[in-house]
């Protein structure tokens, strides 16, 4: 699937594209499928996200899963400091990003 | 130290509300991001991977307490309460608002602070020796001459888009702590058998993709033409550096291509021509800002004695201070290296209190050193048990200064958007094994140094073993290489073999370290052994 994610633009954090809006969790991502250009050019036009921008991901059991490391990093936050990631009370939450 | 007058003040201030505005208007939408941009990286503000991340400029790593203050209460009001210090003597903000920006600015004017040309293609913070002004060894203090070079490269319209960024590294010793030949351009302030005080030229080093040692290009310019010298320097570089290939667009591929011998000689016509021109700032505004680098008061009947009472105590003096000009004095270096910590890493609350004790116990003074720690420069020997009392409450007195533990690491792939690999989980699970196994004792000298891309920001091609991260189809993986320095004895250090996984790397140096303790003779540091012996004991025990 494909997905599409880029940076809040007032606070720099990692969104997900849901199909109508923006949210900080990829699972609640949406496949975008062959509109990835299109929703891109749209929402970096509408200057709320810097540089929207489509990845590949898969969807499993856990949810969706980013295709490459740098994006499952995004998606959770530094594996070094599991304080500051979208699961702070799960320490092993970083597991999942390798 | 140096203190900003009307005119310094009054363009950062400026610079200030510019960028201010310039931050409502796009967070308004009333400009893009591609306009927006290049206005924010010239103000140091990048956006990586989890939010914008903020680099101040600590000119050649020197604060006052006052200026640490300040940047411990911008890490607890503005981040998420811890800063992180960089390889380039700079703090960095991980999860800065662009909101907030402005206000972060204004906080760091009030301190003299800012974080102009901290990106860009454009001379950024002039670096220098972390114990200059204090070390025993040193011929001058450097920091007057990276005064001058800041003074003249903030701002300068020629040298605002270059063909690539541009370092400076100023020492004045024999002894390199700065990594100076490894630089754009490093200059070594040096006295000639006149006695008279000069400036070694070395120019066309860096590490990144390609690696290089600078060239000494010229033994000794007169310190009144320094800035003519820089500036001849510059223009050439300026006028033939490559604009069509950002991965070729250093100075050293320049050097390296023309030669050095013609860039030299292009640089000398250069620079006979500026001669005429007169562009030197006047001597005596060299000698006003001298004037803010004089030594402190120092107690000249200060006891020479330490503590004796405190194993702990002295194993941590031994490692982690350094010999002072003064007698009575030592310079003390506070490891962000804690075992299994983040390597530069420091809370607000450590911030604020290395602050206070730079106050209390350093003549007000602090450095950042290029390895990510921090260094109190003037410690009366007397004080020192006290100090690290109050260290050691803090998590702040870790006795390994330049041992293995005491590991340079770029951020990598856990906050950089331009990093292959993790680089600090790595640097973390090699701290924890050698403090586990004990063998970090006996290695001595050390220096481990990662990097999670090519890009070398965790100087990686410079360390006894250097350690690269690479993304090899989606996992990451790690080079070793060992025999690098960046000392006095520079050298760029070679790839052993093929990679190794993130655990597999962590066995590979310890591997290599098992080589050195069998091998090494009487006095060897691991690079010495290294540089006898040779790659082929290290590659037989790594690769067998």
């Amino acid at each position: 699937m494909k997905i599409l994610t880029g940076n809040d633009l007032k606070s720099g954090a990692v969104v997900w594209w849901t199909g109508n809006d923006w949210s900080l969790h990829v699972d609640q991502a949406v496949d975008v499928g062959d509109q990835a250009d299109f929703l891109a050019a749209r929402e970096d036009a509408a200057r709320r996200v810097n540089a929207p921008y489509a990845i590949d991901a898969a969807r499993d059991a856990d949810g969706i899963r980013p295709a490459h490391i740098k994006d499952r990093i995004r998606a959770l936050g530094p594996t070094v400091r599991p304080d500051l990631t979208l699961k702070p009370a799960d320490p092993t939450a970083g597991n999942w990003v390798i | 130290m140096y203190q900003y007058d009307h005119y310094d003040q009054a363009m950062v201030d400026a610079r200030v509300e510019e960028f201010r505005d310039q931050c409502k208007r796009r967070i308004e939408g009333k400009l893009t991001e591609d306009q927006f941009k290049p206005l924010r990286l010239m103000n140091g503000l990048y956006l990586q991977l989890h939010a914008y991340m903020l680099r101040v400029a600590i000119p050649y790593g020197t604060l006052s307490g006052r200026q640490m203050s300040a940047l411990g209460d911008i890490a607890d009001k503005f981040d998420r309460k811890y800063g992180h210090f960089t390889t380039r003597q700079n703090i960095q903000y991980n999860w800065i608002k662009l909101e907030d920006a402005g206000d972060i600015l204004a906080a760091l004017a009030k301190v003299e602070m800012h974080a102009i040309q901290t990106s860009g293609n454009c001379i950024r913070n002039v670096s220098s020796d972390h114990f200059a002004g204090a070390a025993a060894d040193e011929v001058v203090d450097p920091r007057p001459y990276a005064e001058l070079l800041r003074q003249w490269s903030s701002f300068h319209p020629e040298f605002s888009y270059l063909p690539r960024k541009f370092k400076f590294a100023v020492i004045a010793s024999e002894t390199d702590r700065a990594a100076m030949r490894l630089h754009d351009i490093g200059i070594n302030i040096v006295r000639n058998d006149a006695g008279d005080l000069g400036a070694a030229f070395y120019v066309g080093g860096g590490m990144g993709r390609t690696p290089m040692v600078a060239p000494l290009i010229r033994d000794f310019v007169p310190l009144d033409q320094l800035i003519t010298y820089a500036e001849s320097c510059l223009r050439v570089y300026n006028r033939y550096g490559r604009r069509d290939n950002k991965y070729k667009a250093r100075i050293k591929i320049l050097v390296h291509e023309l030669g050095a011998a013609e860039y030299t000689r292009q640089v000398e016509a250069e620079f006979a021509h500026l001669l005429e021109q007169g562009i030197e700032p006047p001597i005596a505004e060299l000698e006003r800002i001298r004037t803010y680098f004089s030594s402190p008061a120092f107690d000249l009947d200060a006891s020479d004695t330490i503590e004796q009472s405190d194993p702990d105590f002295l194993t941590w003096a031994e490692r982690n201070t350094h010999p002072h000009k003064q007698p009575g004095y030592v310079s003390a270096v506070i490891s962000l290296k804690p075992v299994g910590g983040i390597p530069g890493d420091a809370t607000a609350d450590q911030i604020r209190l290395m602050a206070t004790l730079g106050e209390t116990y350093s003549f007000d003074e602090l450095r950042v050193t290029h390895t990510q720690n921090i260094v109190m420069p003037h410690v009366r020997k007397s004080d020192l048990y006290t100090l690290w009392q109050k260290l050691d409450a803090a998590g702040l007195a870790t006795a390994n200064f330049d041992q293995i533990g005491d590991i340079i690491a770029c951020p990598g792939l856990d906050y950089c958007s331009l990093a292959n690999a993790r680089s600090i989980p790595v640097a973390q699970r090699i701290s924890e094994r050698f403090a586990a196994n004990g063998k970090g004792d006996a290695l001595g000298e050390l220096k481990l140094k990662i990097s999670g891309c090519i890009n070398a920001c965790g100087h990686h091609h410079a360390g006894h073993m250097g350690i690269l991260g690479v993304d090899k189809k989606g996992v990451e993986n790690y080079q070793l290489s060992i025999g690098g320095s960046e000392a006095e004895d520079t050298s760029l250090g070679k790839i052993t073999g093929p990679g190794f996984s993130e655990e597999g790397i962590v066995d590979a140096v310890e591997n290599a370290a098992d080589v050195y303790l069998a091998q090494r003779q009487d006095g060897e540091r691991f690079l010495d052994t290294y540089r006898r012996i040779g790659m082929k004991p290290f590659k037989e025990a790594l690769y067998g």
